[in-house]
């Protein structure tokens, strides 16, 4: 527990806090960069460095881009009269404190089962690249395959969902 | 054990808390891409949870909570390209991404 991760997981908090808050939609896509961001230091701060990159590369740099696409696209910029919130936000406030202190006492009531409580902190264990994709190309290659597929459909579908229909082609 | 002497469990609890505020986002909002957001930080926040499993598990050298988070954040992102193709296919015929105005299939 360092200053570190406390200042990452505070930027990070406040980021998503901003994201789900914020009034406007576009100040809202890029206050969920800054989570992202957060999010990609705190991989790094835990010796992940190749999910920290990709999780820059794919959500900083791919999913915010698309969000604010999104937005740009379904003129959601406009801030409605009516408020931004659902009529029935006190029910979904309330459940989402609910779901959080159970989590958070769920979590410090097994502090003795958790790894890494014996006192003295754990070596950064050595993971290069190349050990990365050793195991993709070997012990992981079947789920590989999988995601190749599942995001090529992705792809087509989400084109064809989006795409402008002709009028009268049936 | 405190949080002072085991930085696993100040991982959890920022997990938990990114959990839930997205929870609070996808269930408040009006706006379906917000809606879109919440659920991502949903899933970035299980993301932070195998990371952190991987980094203070017995067998970091097995890679697996890395592969888990690392196919996560492939799924997530098509996730995130088929939905956002629904909500401009869904303004498109109805001008609107409000949630509380989509309520043709309610009997």
């Amino acid at each position: 527990m360092s200053i570190v991760f406390f200042a990452i997981a505070g930027l990070s908090v406040a980021g998503a806090l901003a994201a789900v808050t914020l009034k406007s939609t576009v100040h809202c896509a890029l206050a969920l960069t800054v989570a992202f961001a957060g999010l990609a230091l705190l991989f790094l701060e835990l010796d992940a460095q190749f999910a920290g990159f990709a999780q820059i590369l794919v959500y900083v740099g791919a999913v915010a881009i698309l969000v604010v696409f999104a937005i740009l696209l379904t003129r959601g910029s406009e801030t409605p009269k009516d408020g931004v919130y659902s009529t029935k936000w006190l029910l979904g406030l309330v459940t989402a404190s609910g779901i959080f202190a159970v989590l958070a006492w769920a979590v410090l009531h097994s502090t003795w089962a958790l790894p890494g409580a014996g006192g003295a902190p754990k070596a950064a264990p050595q993971v290069t690249v190349m050990d990365i994709g050793n195991a993709l190309m070997g012990r992981y290659v079947l789920p590989l395959e999988i995601v190749a597929l599942l995001l090529t459909s992705a792809l087509i579908g989400a084109v064809i969902v989006a795409m402008h229909e002709k009028e009268g082609a049936q | 054990m405190t949080p002072a002497t085991n930085p696993l469990i100040g991982y959890l609890l920022v997990a938990a808390l990114l959990f839930a505020i997205g929870l609070a986002g996808a269930l408040t909002r009006r706006n379906a891409i917000l809606v879109l957001i919440g659920i991502e930080l949903m899933l970035n926040a299980a993301n932070l949870n195998f990371i952190a499993f991987w980094r203070y598990g017995p067998h970091p050298e097995l890679l697996t909570g890395m592969m888990f988070a690392i196919f996560s954040i492939a799924v997530a992102a098509a996730e995130a390209a088929v939905g956002l193709g629904l909500v401009i296919a869904i303004h498109r015929h109805t001008h609107t991404t409000d949630l509380d105005q989509m309520n043709r299939m309610k009997g």
